[in-house]
Protein backbone atom coordinates (compact mmCIF):
# COMPACT_ATOMS: atom_id res chain seq x y z
CA UNK A 1 0.00 0.00 0.00
CA UNK A 2 1.07 3.61 -1.12
CA UNK A 3 1.77 6.07 1.68
CA UNK A 4 -0.76 8.15 0.19
CA UNK A 5 -2.94 11.70 0.94
CA UNK A 6 -6.13 9.10 2.00
CA UNK A 7 -3.89 6.87 4.48
CA UNK A 8 -3.00 9.92 5.66
CA UNK A 9 -6.16 11.29 6.11
CA UNK A 10 -7.72 8.07 7.74
CA UNK A 11 -5.49 8.00 10.51
CA UNK A 12 -6.83 11.99 11.21
CA UNK A 13 -10.28 11.04 11.52
CA UNK A 14 -9.32 7.77 13.15
CA UNK A 15 -7.47 9.45 15.78
CA UNK A 16 -10.42 11.82 16.00
CA UNK A 17 -13.79 9.58 16.08
CA UNK A 18 -11.85 6.90 18.52
CA UNK A 19 -10.75 9.48 21.16
CA UNK A 20 -14.49 11.03 20.84
CA UNK A 21 -15.79 7.64 21.60
CA UNK A 22 -13.84 7.24 24.67
CA UNK A 23 -15.41 10.40 25.84
CA UNK A 24 -18.67 9.38 25.28
CA UNK A 25 -18.11 5.76 26.82
CA UNK A 26 -16.28 7.45 30.06
CA UNK A 27 -19.12 10.06 30.40
CA UNK A 28 -21.96 7.34 30.24
CA UNK A 29 -21.37 5.63 34.05
CA UNK A 30 -20.21 9.06 34.91
CA UNK A 31 -24.10 10.71 33.57
CA UNK A 32 -25.59 7.84 35.67
CA UNK A 33 -23.99 8.89 38.76
CA UNK A 34 -25.09 12.48 38.27
CA UNK A 35 -28.75 11.90 37.15
CA UNK A 36 -29.52 9.24 40.01
CA UNK A 37 -27.14 11.32 42.60
CA UNK A 38 -25.55 7.95 43.11
CA UNK A 39 -21.66 7.24 43.70
CA UNK A 40 -19.46 3.76 42.96
CA UNK A 41 -19.44 1.97 46.00
CA UNK A 42 -15.21 2.25 46.19
CA UNK A 43 -14.27 -1.39 47.22
CA UNK A 44 -16.87 -2.83 44.63
CA UNK A 45 -15.23 -0.69 41.99
CA UNK A 46 -11.07 -1.34 43.26
CA UNK A 47 -11.62 -5.05 43.41
CA UNK A 48 -13.47 -5.55 40.44
CA UNK A 49 -10.98 -3.64 38.68
CA UNK A 50 -8.24 -5.73 40.07
CA UNK A 51 -9.65 -8.76 39.15
CA UNK A 52 -10.69 -7.53 35.60
CA UNK A 53 -8.70 -4.86 34.19
CA UNK A 54 -4.83 -6.24 34.50
CA UNK A 55 -6.09 -9.18 32.14
CA UNK A 56 -7.93 -7.46 30.16
CA UNK A 57 -5.38 -4.20 29.37
CA UNK A 58 -2.29 -6.93 28.93
CA UNK A 59 -5.00 -8.86 26.27
CA UNK A 60 -6.04 -5.62 24.78
CA UNK A 61 -2.35 -4.52 24.39
CA UNK A 62 -1.75 -7.54 22.90
CA UNK A 63 -4.44 -7.56 19.93
CA UNK A 64 -3.96 -4.18 19.03
CA UNK A 65 -0.39 -5.40 17.83
CA UNK A 66 -1.81 -8.35 16.26
CA UNK A 67 -4.97 -7.58 14.59
CA UNK A 68 -4.17 -3.78 13.36
CA UNK A 69 -1.99 -5.63 10.03
CA UNK A 70 -4.78 -7.58 9.55
CA UNK A 71 -7.26 -5.18 9.73
CA UNK A 72 -5.91 -2.23 7.85
CA UNK A 73 -6.25 1.23 8.92
CA UNK A 74 -9.91 1.97 8.85
CA UNK A 75 -10.68 -1.41 9.70
CA UNK A 76 -8.68 -1.26 12.77
CA UNK A 77 -9.99 2.18 13.96
CA UNK A 78 -13.89 0.86 13.57
CA UNK A 79 -13.80 -2.43 14.83
CA UNK A 80 -11.65 -1.73 18.00
CA UNK A 81 -15.02 0.81 18.77
CA UNK A 82 -17.15 -1.90 17.76
CA UNK A 83 -15.57 -5.07 18.83
CA UNK A 84 -16.45 -8.94 18.53
CA UNK A 85 -12.70 -8.86 16.30
CA UNK A 86 -12.17 -12.45 16.26
CA UNK A 87 -15.68 -13.86 15.78
CA UNK A 88 -17.05 -11.36 13.12
CA UNK A 89 -15.16 -8.44 12.31
CA UNK A 90 -12.10 -10.18 11.36
CA UNK A 91 -13.47 -13.19 9.44
CA UNK A 92 -15.89 -10.67 7.58
CA UNK A 93 -12.74 -8.84 6.32
CA UNK A 94 -10.73 -11.73 4.83
CA UNK A 95 -13.56 -12.84 3.53
CA UNK A 96 -14.25 -9.64 1.82
CA UNK A 97 -10.56 -9.99 1.00
CA UNK A 98 -10.99 -13.05 -0.57
CA UNK A 99 -14.15 -12.15 -2.72
CA UNK A 100 -12.20 -9.43 -4.15
CA UNK A 101 -9.18 -11.59 -4.73
CA UNK A 102 -7.19 -8.63 -3.46
CA UNK A 103 -4.17 -8.45 -1.02
CA UNK A 104 -4.64 -7.03 2.61
CA UNK A 105 -1.77 -4.66 2.54
CA UNK A 106 -3.03 -3.12 -0.67
CA UNK A 107 -4.98 0.00 -1.60
CA UNK A 108 -7.74 -2.11 -2.80
CA UNK A 109 -7.67 -4.07 0.22
CA UNK A 110 -7.56 -1.22 2.59
CA UNK A 111 -10.87 -0.09 0.81
CA UNK A 112 -12.20 -3.58 0.92
CA UNK A 113 -11.28 -4.30 4.55
CA UNK A 114 -12.78 -0.92 5.59
CA UNK A 115 -16.07 -1.56 3.45
CA UNK A 116 -16.53 -4.73 5.20
CA UNK A 117 -16.34 -3.80 8.74
CA UNK A 118 -18.33 -0.84 8.58
CA UNK A 119 -20.64 -2.68 7.06
CA UNK A 120 -20.56 -5.42 9.29
CA UNK A 121 -20.96 -2.98 12.15
CA UNK A 122 -23.82 -1.15 10.64
CA UNK A 123 -26.03 -4.31 10.41
CA UNK A 124 -24.69 -5.87 13.71
CA UNK A 125 -25.77 -2.71 15.31
CA UNK A 126 -29.25 -2.84 13.70
CA UNK A 127 -29.59 -6.31 14.17
CA UNK A 128 -29.01 -5.67 17.97
CA UNK A 129 -31.09 -2.42 18.13
CA UNK A 130 -34.11 -4.13 16.70
CA UNK A 131 -33.52 -7.68 19.06
CA UNK A 132 -33.92 -4.71 22.06
CA UNK A 133 -36.73 -3.28 20.79
CA UNK A 134 -38.62 -7.23 20.01
CA UNK A 135 -36.65 -7.99 22.95
CA UNK A 136 -39.69 -9.77 24.79
CA UNK A 137 -41.33 -11.55 21.73
CA UNK A 138 -38.16 -12.70 20.72
CA UNK A 139 -36.20 -13.95 23.72
CA UNK A 140 -38.43 -17.31 23.83
CA UNK A 141 -37.90 -18.11 20.14
CA UNK A 142 -33.93 -17.09 20.58
CA UNK A 143 -33.45 -18.90 23.72
CA UNK A 144 -35.60 -21.81 22.35
CA UNK A 145 -33.39 -25.35 24.03
CA UNK A 146 -33.59 -26.41 20.09
CA UNK A 147 -31.33 -23.75 18.92
CA UNK A 148 -29.63 -23.53 21.64
CA UNK A 149 -26.60 -25.98 20.11
CA UNK A 150 -26.62 -23.66 17.21
CA UNK A 151 -25.66 -20.78 18.29
CA UNK A 152 -23.39 -22.45 21.09
CA UNK A 153 -21.52 -23.44 17.62
CA UNK A 154 -20.84 -20.44 15.71
CA UNK A 155 -17.00 -21.15 15.68
CA UNK A 156 -16.37 -24.35 15.04
CA UNK A 157 -18.93 -23.72 12.07
CA UNK A 158 -17.41 -19.94 11.00
CA UNK A 159 -13.66 -21.19 11.48
CA UNK A 160 -14.66 -24.82 9.31
CA UNK A 161 -15.75 -22.48 6.11
CA UNK A 162 -13.18 -19.32 6.74
CA UNK A 163 -10.04 -22.29 7.77
CA UNK A 164 -10.55 -24.73 4.47
CA UNK A 165 -9.98 -22.19 2.45
CA UNK A 166 -7.08 -20.18 3.63
CA UNK A 167 -5.40 -23.44 5.05
CA UNK A 168 -5.80 -24.83 1.19
CA UNK A 169 -4.23 -22.09 -0.29
CA UNK A 170 -1.60 -21.49 2.60
CA UNK A 171 -1.13 -25.22 3.61
CA UNK A 172 3.04 -25.08 3.61
CA UNK A 173 2.19 -22.10 5.93
CA UNK A 174 -0.49 -24.04 8.08
CA UNK A 175 1.00 -27.25 8.58
CA UNK A 176 3.27 -26.06 11.73
CA UNK A 177 0.69 -23.46 13.37
CA UNK A 178 -2.25 -25.79 13.00
CA UNK A 179 -0.29 -28.87 14.20
CA UNK A 180 0.61 -27.12 17.17
CA UNK A 181 -2.54 -25.25 17.67
CA UNK A 182 -3.83 -28.61 17.97
CA UNK A 183 -1.53 -30.60 20.25
CA UNK A 184 -1.79 -27.26 23.02
CA UNK A 185 -5.32 -27.22 22.80
CA UNK A 186 -6.40 -31.20 23.06
CA UNK A 187 -3.28 -31.83 25.75
CA UNK A 188 -3.72 -28.70 27.82
CA UNK A 189 -7.25 -28.59 29.67
CA UNK A 190 -6.87 -24.74 30.16
CA UNK A 191 -7.17 -24.17 26.89
CA UNK A 192 -10.64 -23.62 26.29
CA UNK A 193 -12.95 -21.06 24.66
CA UNK A 194 -11.95 -18.65 27.41
CA UNK A 195 -8.40 -18.74 26.54
CA UNK A 196 -8.44 -18.78 22.72
CA UNK A 197 -8.00 -15.04 22.75
CA UNK A 198 -4.72 -15.18 24.10
CA UNK A 199 -3.29 -18.44 21.92
CA UNK A 200 -4.35 -15.97 18.75
CA UNK A 201 -1.57 -13.55 19.58
CA UNK A 202 0.93 -16.75 20.50
CA UNK A 203 -0.33 -18.59 17.24
CA UNK A 204 0.46 -15.86 14.85
CA UNK A 205 3.94 -15.27 16.12
CA UNK A 206 4.55 -18.98 16.23
CA UNK A 207 3.20 -19.03 12.53
CA UNK A 208 5.51 -15.69 11.55
CA UNK A 209 8.55 -17.54 12.81
CA UNK A 210 7.96 -20.64 10.94
CA UNK A 211 7.17 -18.71 8.03
CA UNK A 212 10.32 -16.33 8.30
CA UNK A 213 12.19 -19.68 8.46
CA UNK A 214 10.40 -20.85 5.36
CA UNK A 215 11.16 -17.94 3.60
CA UNK A 216 14.57 -17.66 4.09
CA UNK A 217 15.93 -21.28 3.25
CA UNK A 218 13.58 -21.02 -0.21
CA UNK A 219 10.60 -23.43 0.71
CA UNK A 220 8.21 -20.62 0.19
CA UNK B 1 -35.10 10.17 40.09
CA UNK B 2 -35.75 6.79 40.80
CA UNK B 3 -33.43 4.04 39.64
CA UNK B 4 -34.36 0.67 37.67
CA UNK B 5 -32.46 -0.95 35.14
CA UNK B 6 -34.59 -0.65 32.72
CA UNK B 7 -34.83 3.36 33.15
CA UNK B 8 -35.97 5.12 30.16
CA UNK B 9 -33.34 7.67 30.57
CA UNK B 10 -30.40 4.99 30.91
CA UNK B 11 -32.13 4.12 27.04
CA UNK B 12 -32.10 7.48 25.89
CA UNK B 13 -27.58 8.06 26.69
CA UNK B 14 -27.11 4.39 25.27
CA UNK B 15 -29.15 5.79 22.60
CA UNK B 16 -27.26 8.96 22.09
CA UNK B 17 -23.58 6.43 22.12
CA UNK B 18 -24.80 3.81 19.75
CA UNK B 19 -25.90 6.35 17.17
CA UNK B 20 -22.17 8.00 17.46
CA UNK B 21 -21.18 4.59 16.88
CA UNK B 22 -23.43 4.09 13.37
CA UNK B 23 -21.92 7.62 12.23
CA UNK B 24 -18.39 6.07 12.61
CA UNK B 25 -19.16 3.46 10.67
CA UNK B 26 -21.49 5.35 7.91
CA UNK B 27 -18.32 7.91 7.90
CA UNK B 28 -15.99 5.35 7.24
CA UNK B 29 -17.93 3.29 4.57
CA UNK B 30 -18.70 6.71 2.54
CA UNK B 31 -14.93 7.23 2.68
CA UNK B 32 -13.54 3.97 1.75
CA UNK B 33 -16.40 3.76 -1.05
CA UNK B 34 -14.88 7.35 -2.83
CA UNK B 35 -11.65 6.20 -2.12
CA UNK B 36 -12.17 2.86 -4.46
CA UNK B 37 -14.14 4.83 -6.91
CA UNK B 38 -11.15 7.21 -6.71
CA UNK B 39 -8.53 4.14 -7.45
CA UNK B 40 -10.24 3.03 -10.57
CA UNK B 41 -12.49 -0.12 -8.21
CA UNK B 42 -16.42 -0.89 -9.81
CA UNK B 43 -19.49 0.47 -7.99
CA UNK B 44 -20.39 -2.81 -8.56
CA UNK B 45 -17.52 -4.60 -6.98
CA UNK B 46 -18.04 -2.50 -4.03
CA UNK B 47 -21.65 -3.41 -3.47
CA UNK B 48 -21.39 -7.17 -3.96
CA UNK B 49 -18.38 -6.55 -0.89
CA UNK B 50 -21.01 -4.58 1.10
CA UNK B 51 -23.91 -6.99 0.29
CA UNK B 52 -21.57 -10.49 1.69
CA UNK B 53 -20.53 -8.51 4.31
CA UNK B 54 -23.98 -7.40 5.66
CA UNK B 55 -25.61 -10.89 4.75
CA UNK B 56 -22.06 -12.74 6.55
CA UNK B 57 -22.59 -11.01 9.41
CA UNK B 58 -26.80 -11.69 9.94
CA UNK B 59 -25.84 -15.12 11.88
CA UNK B 60 -23.04 -13.93 14.41
CA UNK B 61 -25.29 -10.37 15.14
CA UNK B 62 -28.39 -12.81 15.64
CA UNK B 63 -25.99 -14.59 18.52
CA UNK B 64 -24.81 -11.24 20.36
CA UNK B 65 -29.02 -10.84 20.58
CA UNK B 66 -28.71 -13.68 22.68
CA UNK B 67 -25.83 -12.56 24.40
CA UNK B 68 -27.49 -9.34 25.35
CA UNK B 69 -30.84 -11.27 26.62
CA UNK B 70 -28.29 -13.27 28.77
CA UNK B 71 -26.77 -10.59 30.77
CA UNK B 72 -30.18 -8.26 30.58
CA UNK B 73 -31.24 -10.49 33.80
CA UNK B 74 -29.16 -9.21 36.09
CA UNK B 75 -28.18 -5.99 34.25
CA UNK B 76 -31.16 -4.79 32.51
CA UNK B 77 -31.51 -4.42 28.45
CA UNK B 78 -29.66 -0.84 28.00
CA UNK B 79 -26.03 -1.47 29.21
CA UNK B 80 -25.65 -4.99 27.95
CA UNK B 81 -27.08 -3.51 24.72
CA UNK B 82 -24.27 -0.67 25.37
CA UNK B 83 -21.81 -3.33 25.85
CA UNK B 84 -22.28 -5.78 23.16
CA UNK B 85 -22.69 -2.54 20.72
CA UNK B 86 -19.32 -0.62 21.47
CA UNK B 87 -16.01 -3.08 22.06
CA UNK B 88 -17.19 -5.69 23.73
CA UNK B 89 -18.40 -9.41 23.64
CA UNK B 90 -20.23 -11.73 25.92
CA UNK B 91 -17.31 -13.72 27.55
CA UNK B 92 -15.73 -10.58 28.41
CA UNK B 93 -18.67 -8.38 29.49
CA UNK B 94 -19.82 -11.07 31.52
CA UNK B 95 -16.14 -11.66 33.57
CA UNK B 96 -15.91 -8.08 34.28
CA UNK B 97 -19.34 -7.15 35.37
CA UNK B 98 -19.39 -11.11 37.51
CA UNK B 99 -16.18 -9.36 39.22
CA UNK B 100 -17.59 -5.82 39.86
CA UNK B 101 -20.56 -7.66 41.63
CA UNK B 102 -18.64 -10.10 43.11
CA UNK B 103 -15.97 -7.27 44.79
CA UNK B 104 -19.61 -5.95 46.41
CA UNK B 105 -20.62 -8.79 47.63
CA UNK B 106 -23.09 -10.00 44.97
CA UNK B 107 -23.20 -12.75 42.40
CA UNK B 108 -24.36 -12.29 39.00
CA UNK B 109 -27.44 -14.95 37.87
CA UNK B 110 -28.62 -14.06 41.62
CA UNK B 111 -28.97 -10.61 41.11
CA UNK B 112 -33.16 -9.31 42.19
CA UNK B 113 -32.55 -5.29 41.82
CA UNK B 114 -29.53 -3.36 41.36
CA UNK B 115 -28.99 0.08 43.46
CA UNK B 116 -27.86 2.92 41.40
CA UNK B 117 -24.53 2.93 43.02
CA UNK B 118 -23.95 -0.77 42.21
CA UNK B 119 -25.00 -0.42 38.64
CA UNK B 120 -22.68 2.58 38.29
CA UNK B 121 -19.82 0.28 40.11
CA UNK B 122 -20.27 -2.49 37.43
CA UNK B 123 -20.78 -0.13 34.37
CA UNK B 124 -17.09 1.51 35.44
CA UNK B 125 -15.30 -1.75 35.53
CA UNK B 126 -16.92 -2.82 32.59
CA UNK B 127 -15.60 0.57 31.07
CA UNK B 128 -12.41 1.09 32.12
CA UNK B 129 -11.14 -2.60 31.80
CA UNK B 130 -12.43 -2.76 27.93
CA UNK B 131 -11.13 0.47 26.94
CA UNK B 132 -7.30 -0.17 25.95
CA UNK B 133 -7.73 -0.68 22.41
CA UNK B 134 -10.43 2.26 21.88
CA UNK B 135 -6.73 4.64 22.97
CA UNK B 136 -4.11 2.53 22.22
CA UNK B 137 -4.67 2.48 18.08
CA UNK B 138 -4.93 6.02 17.72
CA UNK B 139 -1.49 5.91 19.23
CA UNK B 140 0.01 3.27 17.22
CA UNK B 141 -1.78 2.01 14.47
CA UNK B 142 -0.29 4.36 11.39
CA UNK B 143 3.27 3.49 13.21
CA UNK B 144 2.24 -0.18 12.78
CA UNK B 145 0.70 0.25 9.27
CA UNK B 146 4.07 2.88 8.34
CA UNK B 147 6.07 -0.53 9.19
CA UNK B 148 3.87 -2.69 6.89
CA UNK B 149 4.39 -0.21 3.97
CA UNK B 150 8.17 0.00 4.54
CA UNK B 151 8.09 -4.16 4.92
CA UNK B 152 6.50 -4.30 1.34
CA UNK B 153 8.41 -1.92 -0.08
CA UNK B 154 11.68 -3.78 1.13
CA UNK B 155 10.96 -6.83 0.21
CA UNK B 156 7.00 -7.81 -1.61
CA UNK B 157 7.06 -11.27 -1.92
CA UNK B 158 8.18 -11.37 2.22
CA UNK B 159 5.41 -8.98 2.90
CA UNK B 160 2.68 -10.97 1.26
CA UNK B 161 3.86 -14.19 3.12
CA UNK B 162 4.42 -11.74 6.74
CA UNK B 163 -0.04 -11.16 5.95
CA UNK B 164 -0.84 -14.83 4.84
CA UNK B 165 1.03 -15.85 8.05
CA UNK B 166 -0.80 -13.56 9.66
CA UNK B 167 -4.13 -14.90 8.81
CA UNK B 168 -3.33 -18.50 9.29
CA UNK B 169 -2.10 -18.10 12.87
CA UNK B 170 -4.78 -16.58 13.61
CA UNK B 171 -7.03 -19.10 11.88
CA UNK B 172 -4.67 -21.97 13.75
CA UNK B 173 -5.85 -20.85 17.03
CA UNK B 174 -9.60 -20.95 16.28
CA UNK B 175 -8.95 -24.39 14.31
CA UNK B 176 -7.33 -25.71 17.87
CA UNK B 177 -9.86 -24.45 20.19
CA UNK B 178 -12.50 -25.87 18.19
CA UNK B 179 -10.69 -29.61 19.36
CA UNK B 180 -10.06 -28.51 23.00
CA UNK B 181 -12.88 -31.05 24.32
CA UNK B 182 -11.57 -33.65 22.07
CA UNK B 183 -9.70 -35.79 25.22
CA UNK B 184 -13.15 -36.02 27.12
CA UNK B 185 -13.43 -38.70 24.50
CA UNK B 186 -11.15 -40.75 26.58
CA UNK B 187 -13.80 -40.51 29.68
CA UNK B 188 -16.10 -42.07 27.61
CA UNK B 189 -18.20 -38.67 26.12
CA UNK B 190 -18.79 -37.85 22.58
CA UNK B 191 -19.73 -34.10 23.59
CA UNK B 192 -15.97 -33.18 22.70
CA UNK B 193 -16.60 -34.09 19.22
CA UNK B 194 -19.56 -31.89 18.44
CA UNK B 195 -17.58 -28.72 17.51
CA UNK B 196 -15.52 -30.99 15.19
CA UNK B 197 -18.24 -32.39 13.85
CA UNK B 198 -19.80 -28.84 12.93
CA UNK B 199 -16.64 -27.32 11.79
CA UNK B 200 -16.38 -30.01 9.40
CA UNK B 201 -19.52 -29.90 8.00
CA UNK B 202 -18.94 -26.16 7.42
CA UNK B 203 -15.72 -27.05 5.42
CA UNK B 204 -17.52 -29.44 3.63
CA UNK B 205 -19.97 -26.73 2.61
CA UNK B 206 -17.75 -24.67 1.50
CA UNK B 207 -15.34 -27.07 -0.60
CA UNK B 208 -18.94 -28.15 -2.43
CA UNK B 209 -19.74 -24.17 -3.45
CA UNK B 210 -16.00 -24.35 -4.21
CA UNK B 211 -16.70 -27.05 -7.02
CA UNK B 212 -19.90 -25.77 -8.21
CA UNK B 213 -18.35 -22.65 -8.77
CA UNK B 214 -15.99 -24.64 -10.87
CA UNK B 215 -18.41 -26.59 -12.58
CA UNK B 216 -21.03 -23.85 -13.20
CA UNK B 217 -18.63 -21.21 -13.56
CA UNK B 218 -21.37 -18.72 -11.39
CA UNK B 219 -19.09 -16.21 -9.11
CA UNK B 220 -21.90 -15.26 -7.20
CA UNK B 221 -21.80 -18.56 -5.27
CA UNK B 222 -18.77 -18.13 -3.95
CA UNK B 223 -20.00 -14.14 -2.47
CA UNK B 224 -22.51 -16.46 -0.34
CA UNK B 225 -20.41 -19.50 -0.08
CA UNK B 226 -19.23 -18.57 3.87
CA UNK B 227 -22.61 -17.65 5.25
CA UNK B 228 -24.20 -20.65 4.00
CA UNK B 229 -21.50 -22.47 5.08
CA UNK B 230 -21.73 -20.51 9.16
CA UNK B 231 -25.50 -21.57 8.52
CA UNK B 232 -24.83 -25.17 7.53
CA UNK B 233 -22.52 -25.79 10.24
CA UNK B 234 -24.73 -24.06 13.12
CA UNK B 235 -27.60 -26.28 11.80
CA UNK B 236 -25.81 -29.39 11.63
CA UNK B 237 -24.95 -28.91 15.36
CA UNK B 238 -28.50 -29.31 16.60
CA UNK B 239 -28.77 -32.99 15.19
CA UNK B 240 -24.88 -33.02 15.90
CA UNK B 241 -25.44 -32.57 19.73
CA UNK B 242 -28.30 -34.88 19.92
CA UNK B 243 -26.42 -37.37 18.47
CA UNK B 244 -23.27 -36.84 20.73
CA UNK B 245 -24.23 -35.36 23.38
Amino acid sequence: MKNTNYSEKIHTWGRAWNLSMMVLLILFPIAIAIIFGAAPDLQGLLLGLLYTAPMYWAVGFIEVFTYIPMLGAGGSYLSFVTGNISNLKLPCALNALEQADVKANSDEGEVVSTIAIAVSSIVTTAIIILGVLLITPLTPILEAPVLAPAFAQILPALFGGLGVVFVSRNWKIAIAPVSLMLVLFIFIPALNAGTVGIMVPVSVIFTLIISRIMYKRGML
Amino acid sequence: MTFDVNSPILFVLVGIIIAAVLAQSVFFLVKAWKRGKEIGMEPKKLRRIATTAAVFTIAPAVAIVISVIALAKDLGVALPWLRLSVIGSLSYETIAASNAANGMGLKLGEISALTASQYVTITLVMTISILVGIWLVPVVCKKLQSGMINLEKRDKKWADIFSASMFIGMIAAFVGYVFCDVSTIFEGSTAGLIPVAVMAVSALVMLISGALVKIFKARWISDYALPVSLIAGMASAIPITSWLA
